[in-house]
C-alpha cells in the first residue's frame, strides 16, 4: 500500500538532517547558504536575515545559480518544516549537494522564538517604469536601484557642480538628498547652474533645488539646509549622510570638510574647476588618502582664485558635477573602480582625461589617527590658517 | 626634452601657455629651467630654501615625486611633469 503523504514526510524527515532554528540564527552572515523555498507571496511577508529566495517549484532550475558549489553547506526553510524537507531530500539525493539541512518548524517556529525577519523591500509598479534602464543593467538592477533609493547623499553647494549632481542624482533615483546652500538664485549663475532658472532669480538656492528635485521626481526627498557649512555646525549637519559630494569654492571650508569626514568616516566625492580645468577624487576616510594627504596645506590666497573671481566655462561644472554624481552611484551600487587614491584631471581645452596617483601619508595629521582622536579645535585649521583667511579676506 | 604641463593658476606666469619644454636630467634642474625661462614662476614653487612649496605637487607622469627621490628624481627626454598646486573654486 502507498503511503499517506503524511507518512511520507516523516519518512524523509527521518532520511535528511534537520536543524534548529537557534543553530541557524547562529550561523547568519557566517557563508552558509540560507534559501527559502515558500512561494513569492510568503516570501514577500517577510523572510530570514540574508536568506535568498528559491521557490520550490523552480528549485531544480535556479538552484545553481544560487549555490554553484555542491560542498557548500545550505539550509533550507519554509513554512513550518515540510516543503524545505522534501526540497532537501531533491538537493542531496538527485542533485548531489554534500551538506544539506533543513530548518525545524520552518518561519513559524522562527517567529516564535522570537527572531528577526527581514521584510523584502520592491518597487512599485510605477518605479520599475521610471527606473527600467537601470534595471536593466546588471551592474544596477533592482537591488542597485532599491540601494539608491535608500540612499542618503549630502551637497554640499546648489551651485555650479550642485547643480546638475543633484538633478541626475534625483532622476536616478537617490531617496535623500541633503543640500547645504545659503545663497541666492542671481542671474550670473544661471550660466552654469541649470538646476535654478530665470524666475528664481531672488530665491534661496535650497529651495530652488527643492522645486526643480521635485517636479523631476517625486520619489525623492530633499533635505534643506538654508546655511553655510562651518565649524559651528558641520558636525551636526553632515552626521548620517551616507556620502557628502563637495563642490565648496574655499580652501578653509575643504579642510574643515575633510577633518569631519575623516572623523565620522563619511566618503567624500570632491571635485573643483577653474576655467577649462577640473579634477576629482573621492577622500574615502581609511580606505585610501584624504584631502590633507594630497595637500597638506592651501596655497597663498593670492594663488587661490575661486571662480567667481576667475570665470569658469559654464559647461564645465556640468562635466565634473555629472562625474561626481556617476561615482556616487558606483559607491551606492558597488559597482566599477572607484576614483579613491587617484586624482582625475579633466582638460576641456585639450579634451583630454589623465589622472596621477594620491597615496595615504603615513604621517598625516589627520588620517594617520584614530577618527575619535580628532578634537574640535582642530578641525579645518592648517598653518597660517589666521594669515590666510586675513588675506582671503 | 621633458615636458611640463602649468596648471591654471601658473600660465599667466609663463605667458600663457599650458605645456613648456623644459631642459633637464632630474626633477631639480627641469624645474630650475622653467623659473630660468620664466622667473615669476619661482616664488610659487619654491620656498625661500629651495624646496617645494608645501602646496604644489609635482608629478612625474602619474606619481608624486615626493614618494620617488623628490627634486632629485631622474627624468627622462619623453617624460612629463604635472605641476599640480591645489584649487577650490566649485559652488559659487
Amino acid at each position: 500500500m502507498s503511503p499517506s503523504g503524511a507518512e511520507l514526510i516523516r519518512k524523509i524527515k527521518s532520511e535528511i538532517t534537520e536543524t534548529d532554528p537557534q543553530v541557524v540564527h547562529g550561523l547568519l552572515n557566517n557563508g552558509v547558504a540560507i534559501i527559502d523555498v515558500r512561494d513569492t507571496e510568503e516570501w514577500a511577508q517577510g523572510h530570514l536575515p540574508g536568506a535568498t529566495h528559491v521557490p520550490r517549484s523552480f528549485l531544480e532550475s535556479r538552484i545553481d545559480g544560487v549555490v554553484p558549489d555542491h560542498a557548500q553547506r545550505v539550509i533550507l526553510y519554509c513554512a513550518s518544516g515540510n516543503r524545505s524537507a522534501l526540497a532537501a531530500r531533491t538537493l542531496s539525493e538527485d542533485l548531489g549537494y554534500e551538506s544539506v539541512e533543513s530548518m525545524t518548524g520552518g518561519i513559524t517556529l522562527w517567529k516564535d522564538r522570537g527572531y528577526e525577519v527581514e521584510q523584502p523591500k520592491s518597487l512599485s509598479a510605477e518605479q520599475r517604469e521610471r527606473y527600467s534602464r537601470h534595471i536593466l543593467i546588471p551592474e544596477v538592477g533592482e537591488s542597485g536601484q532599491q540601494a539608491l533609493l535608500e540612499a542618503r547623499v549630502l551637497l554640499l553647494g546648489a551651485g555650479g557642480l550642485g547643480s546638475p549632481t543633484a538633478l541626475y542624482l534625483a532622476a536616478a533615483g537617490v531617496g535623500t538628498i541633503g543640500i547645504v546652500d545659503n545663497d541666492v538664485v542671481d542671474l550670473s549663475n544661471l550660466q552654469r547652474q541649470v538646476i535654478h532658472n530665470t524666475a528664481r532669480i531672488g530665491v534661496p538656492k535650497v529651495e530652488s533645488a527643492e522645486e526643480t528635485i521635485h517636479a523631476l521626481n517625486p520619489d525623492v526627498t530633499v533635505v534643506p539646509f538654508n546655511t553655510r557649512l562651518d565649524a559651528s555646525n558641520i558636525m551636526e549637519i553632515i552626521e548620517g549622510w551616507d556620502i557628502i559630494v563637495d563642490g565648496v569654492d574655499n580652501f578653509p571650508t575643504r579642510y574643515l570638510l575633510n577633518d569631519a569626514s575623516v572623523r565620522l568616516q563619511i566618503p567624500v566625492v570632491s571635485a573643483s574647476i577653474l576655467g577649462f580645468d577640473g579634477q576629482l577624487s573621492i577622500f574615502k576616510p581609511y580606505d585610501g588618502p584624504c584631502y590633507r594627504c594630497l595637500f597638506p596645506e592651501p596655497p597663498p590666497a593670492e594663488l587661490a582664485p575661486s571662480c567667481g573671481a576667475n570665470g569658469v566655462l559654464g559647461v564645465l561644472p556640468g562635466t565634473m558635477g555629472l562625474l561626481q554624481a556617476t561615482e556616487v552611484i558606483k559607491l551606492i551600487v558597488g559597482a566599477g573602480e572607484p576614483a579613491i587614491g587617484r586624482l582625475l584631471l579633466y582638460d576641456a581645452l585639450a579634451a583630454t582625461l589623465s589622472e596621477v596617483k594620491i597615496r595615504r601619508d603615513p604621517d598625516c595629521p589627520i588620517c594617520s589617527r584614530e577618527p575619535s582622536s580628532i578634537t574640535d579645535e582642530e578641525m579645518g585649521v592648517f598653518p597660517d590658517y589666521e594669515a590666510f583667511c586675513a588675506a582671503a579676506g | 626634452m621633458p615636458t611640463i604641463k602649468i596648471p591654471p593658476v601658473l600660465r599667466p606666469s609663463v605667458g600663457g601657455e599650458r605645456e613648456v619644454d623644459a631642459a633637464g636630467s632630474n626633477v631639480r634642474e627641469v624645474l630650475h629651467g622653467l623659473v630660468a625661462a620664466h622667473p615669476a614662476t619661482e616664488t610659487q614653487l619654491f620656498g625661500p630654501e629651495g624646496d617645494l612649496n608645501r602646496y604644489v605637487n609635482v608629478y612625474l607622469n602619474d606619481e608624486d615625486v615626493r614618494v620617488l627621490d623628490g627634486l632629485d628624481t631622474a627624468v627622462g627626454g619623453s617624460d612629463v611633469l604635472v605641476i599640480l598646486p591645489a584649487m577650490a573654486g566649485g559652488a559659487r
